[in-house]
């Protein structure tokens, strides 16, 4: 009986299927863009799919168990979660695993992950916490100099150690900022100087780089940017692999299976350049409709954030919706080399465990936002 | 609260509007690589992933006049591996090192290099190479590549040249005919990953090479075997530098032979045909090889002496300056302005005809003639007769004439240039101008080319060369060669008479510069039959030990020669020697 007193509710099942869709298709890609390297390194063809299957599948189950939480629940957990993404970045600065001479990686034997994920979604709950807790004070300028006061310090962290994630972590605070103020010049300001900072990018970086704010490995990716076949063999290699495999697709690609680009000369294929693979063999129209699957997703983000029943689940869902559209777009326009090359993975789609696994907790967050909206008043 | 909860949507649509406008930017981004650009990045890629193997197009042989092949193709095998593909590796070592006679650390070193493509060994003969397939191995390759081959050896090495590292000609009419010979190289287009390894069942473009054109040529290998015997016969004989006889067509200047002797082993160029002292620097070595490729009847010049004379009368009953009758006497010497030039019989010839004179090869005789003629006129036929100028000959590197100039000539030039001195020539300067005086009159160009058939058998190009008519009168023509039968049948030729055939020549022997060192060139220009001349022939003796008189030495090998050579060329003794009217 008491079920029947209990007001219907919703369940974003597009949303899921759309996310079941992504990690599929990431599957099939991944095994595509992975599978003739793989032999060769490891004789197993299906040595990464597999390994993402299994993460997938977990993080599948683990996104619907969090789906069915009520998500006020986590709440209480934000700044604890907050104080840790400072704990697990120090940590991993000084005692994480080298990886490309880089130490990113944190973790005991064969279980590591990289906390800058961890990091993201810390920070989407504290700060969604956080601006709720505020109330309508969010709209002054101290408020708002709160919030980036508690958003840049960790995102200066993440970005001296990865700076692509630093950029994410600035760009969740910044939409979820943008969507909580009433203000809105500052933020079109903000973004129209970022988008025209491209435009002086190559000048720019040579004065940054001059006044030593930015490293000289990070100067000459913005050269290779703008000239990448200047540098065919070392920095522009990556790159320029893409391209050549995305120039190659065509309208409707080679077809699934047939690259020939990751057959060794897109470097790990499998992980940020694989939309170049995807371009390859199912052309302009794979990659177009991928773009439009992201799209339908965000529009799912975005009808359930307009629909959350409180604050506090709509700033979630805006992190999440933030997070997700940056690194998509991101990293289309890396590959594209629309913007200078920085490391950033395709959501669902790359291959990486701590990407896959986070990014379902988020969807299981977003869902269990979902979940609390009620039809039936 | 619903005030801010209309801003959050609104808000959240102004994103969703926003990131559908990047969406769409990234969109026209990725349209402007795949559709506008697409066709520079495919390409970009394709030549990155294609690898292109060139198959190497064989080169057109080179064929004697009687269809003998003279210079062909021999297959050799290139033996590689490709690492990535190898399966069993101490079996591939195993295997190539005992087929290829090689050290298996040799072969170990190789085949556990990590490379795309290493190669073994080259240069492998065929049958070796197809033993090598039949086994099978993974990873091993066997790629089949054309060879340069002389059958002959050192036949007419200076002539025919031979071929480099690329299958190019290098010196020789392998470097003349490279247009006509050389073929075009096919490819093999493959597909690859960024290791090299080939992709299998990946699409294959194969670009089928072209054959080059055999070239024909006038020389006939039976009669440079005979030719090239009697020259090295007559280098040890003489214990000389070096002898050179040529064998042309004196019609159309077809050369039937050349012989440089000693002549080098064209399958072998690399190597010195003489004894040379240990240790040799390589500029010493590259030094002795080029000397050793020369074709010192054509890129080195000499005083031809009295075989000038043939020139010197020409000029003379051509300008009617003399008559085979003219009379002249000879004290065994002749003063011309200060200076007494010697014949070379001391004691003079006395009182001798103009026919007398060339049969006794007498220098006063010829003096006469010369100043006769004046300076003028004789540098006018000099020059008439294409003597100033190179014969044109289908090698490399002839050497031109080095000659007075016309108004450096004082009478004492053109007293010793009638007999041959004081200027040098080409010995196929000389046949060729001797040629021309005995065959009615016309300039030939000497030659070996003769025609370059394509490999189905089509005649691609038949080789044309000029000729000039009339550089002197028939009937100085018939003149000249009824003086030089005579100077065979009972003057300074005797040696080189051989009975039953009508032979013409003329001796001489020519002192080297500096004279001090009293070293000479023996050389005689003999052609056959004296009435219609179908064979000419040159020899030229460097440095002879012992006797070195031309009519000694150098006329006996042309009569030789003749007598082998006419039968062959279906020349036969005739019974009758009437004298053709003179």
């Amino acid at each position: 009986m008491a079920k029947k007193n209990k007001p219907k509710r919703f369940y974003d099942y597009s949303l899921l299927f759309c996310i079941i869709f992504l990690m599929a298709f990431g599957l099939v890609m991944i095994y595509s863009a992975s599978s003739y390297m793989a032999q060769i390194q490891t004789g197993d063809a299906s040595y990464y799919m597999m390994r993402q299957l299994k993460i997938a599948v977990g993080g599948l189950v683990l996104a619907i168990i969090i789906s069915k939480m009520d998500y006020h629940w986590y709440a209480r957990f934000a700044l604890f979660a907050y104080v840790m993404s400072y704990v697990l970045m120090v940590a991993v600065s000084l005692f994480g695993k080298r990886v490309n001479g880089k130490r990113r990686w944190l973790g005991v034997g064969s279980l590591s992950f990289q906390p800058t994920e961890f990091v993201k979604i810390a920070l989407i709950v504290f700060l969604a916490v956080f601006i709720t807790y505020m109330g309508n004070k969010i709209n002054s300028w101290r408020a708002m100099g709160v919030v980036c006061g508690l958003a840049l310090p960790i995102a200066g962290i993440v970005a001296a150690n990865n700076l692509s994630s630093g950029i994410i972590i600035a760009g969740i605070a910044f939409v979820m900022l943008f969507v909580a103020c009433r203000k809105k010049w500052p933020f079109f300001l903000c973004g129209g100087l970022a988008l025209s900072s491209i435009f002086v990018a190559g000048p720019l970086a040579i004065f940054l780089e001059k006044i030593k704010l930015l490293q000289p490995y990070q100067l000459e990716r913005i050269h290779v940017w703008l000239d990448p076949e200047a540098y065919k063999l070392d920095g522009g290699f990556q790159v320029l692999q893409g391209l050549y495999a995305i120039g190659s697709g065509g309208l409707v690609g080679k077809g699934l299976g047939e690259s020939i680009q990751k057959m060794g000369f897109v470097p790990e294929a499998q992980n940020d350049m694989i939309f170049s693979i995807i371009c390859e063999e199912l052309g302009l129209f794979g990659a177009v409709s991928v773009i439009l699957i992201f799209l339908f997703m965000i529009y799912r983000f975005m009808l359930i954030a307009g629909n959350a029943p409180d604050l506090f689940g709509a700033l979630i869902v805006v992190g999440v919706m933030a997070h997700v559209a940056i690194q998509v777009i991101l990293n289309i326009a890396v590959v594209t080399n629309t913007i200078p090359n920085t490391g950033i993975t395709l959501p669902f789609i790359s291959y990486g465990g701590t990407s896959v696994l986070f990014l379902m907790v988020e969807m299981g967050m977003v869902l269990s936002v979902s979940n609390q909206i009620k039809l039936e008043k | 609260m619903s005030s801010n909860h209309t801003q959050h949507r609104q808000k959240t649509a102004v994103l969703f509007l926003l990131l559908c406008l990047c969406a769409a930017g990234l969109t026209g981004r990725l349209a402007y690589l795949m559709l506008y650009r697409s066709e520079y990045y495919s390409r970009q890629a394709r030549e990155l992933h294609q690898r292109e193997r060139s198959i190497k197009a064989a080169r057109g042989r080179i064929i004697d006049a009687k269809g003998q092949v003279i210079a062909a193709n021999r297959t050799v095998c290139t033996i590689s591996v490709i690492y990535s593909q190898v399966e069993d590796r101490e079996a591939v070592i195993a295997a190539l090192s005992g087929r290829l006679g090689m050290e298996a650390d040799a072969v170990r070193k190789r085949v556990e290099k990590r490379s795309s493509r290493e190669i073994i060994k080259t240069n492998v003969d065929k049958e070796t190479g197809d033993q090598i397939r039949k086994l099978h191995l993974a990873g091993v390759k066997v790629d089949e590549d054309y060879r340069r081959y002389y059958p002959y050896d050192s036949l007419a090495s200076r002539v025919l040249g031979f071929t480099g590292g690329d299958n190019q000609g290098i010196i020789g009419l392998e470097a003349v005919y490279e247009s006509w010979l050389k073929g075009i190289n096919g490819t093999i287009l493959t597909m690859t990953d960024a290791a090299g390894a080939e992709i299998e069942n990946a699409y294959e473009d194969r670009i089928e090479p072209a054959a080059g054109n055999d070239l024909h040529i006038s020389l006939d290998v039976n009669i440079q075997k005979y030719v090239q015997q009697a020259a090295y016969e007559t280098l040890e004989k003489k214990g000389a530098k070096q002898v050179s006889v040529i064998v042309m067509n004196p019609k159309n200047g077809e050369i039937m032979a050349m012989a440089n002797v000693p002549e080098f082993n064209l399958n072998d160029p690399f190597t010195l045909n003489t004894e040379t002292a240990e240790g040799i620097s390589e500029k010493e070595k590259q030094e002795l090889l080029n000397k050793m490729w020369r074709n010192p009847a054509i890129n080195d010049t000499y005083e031809p002496g009295s075989t000038f004379k043939i020139i010197t009368a020409a000029a003379g009953l051509e300008d009617g300056a003399v008559k085979l009758e003219d009379t002249f006497s000879c004290p065994g010497f002749r003063i011309v302005e200060d200076r007494r030039i010697r014949c070379h019989k001391a004691g003079g010839h006395g009182s001798e005809t103009f026919l007398q004179g060339a049969m006794n090869s007498c220098n006063p005789v010829f003096i006469d003639v010369g100043q006769r003629l004046g300076i003028d006129r004789y540098y006018h036929y000099f020059e008439q007769f294409g003597l100033k100028e190179k014969t044109g000959i289908d090698l490399p590197g002839e050497a031109g004439t080095i000659m007075h100039r016309k108004e450096n000539m004082g009478l004492v030039e053109l007293a010793t240039v009638s007999f041959g001195q004081s200027f040098q020539i080409t010995p196929i300067q000389l046949i060729t101008t001797a040629a021309s005086i005995i065959n009615g009159g016309t300039r030939v160009t000497p030659h070996f080319g003769v025609k370059a058939v394509n490999n189905d058998g089509t005649v691609i190009r038949r080789f044309s060369y000029p000729s000039e008519e009339h550089v002197v009168s028939e009937e100085t023509s018939r003149t000249m060669r009824c003086i030089l039968e005579q100077v065979v049948e009972g003057g300074s030729g005797s040696k080189a008479y051989l009975p039953g055939f009508r032979i013409g020549g003329k001796t001489a022997t020519s002192e080297k510069l500096p004279r001090s060192l009293k070293k000479y060139i023996s050389s005689f220009i003999g052609f056959a039959p004296a009435d219609d001349p179908q064979v000419i022939a040159l020899i030229t003796i460097d440095e002879p030990q012992g006797v070195y008189y031309g009519g000694t030495i150098a006329a006996p090998v042309i009569a030789d020669i003749f007598e082998n050579i006419l039968p062959y060329l279906g020349i036969e003794k005739g019974e009758e020697t009437v004298e053709e009217t003179a």
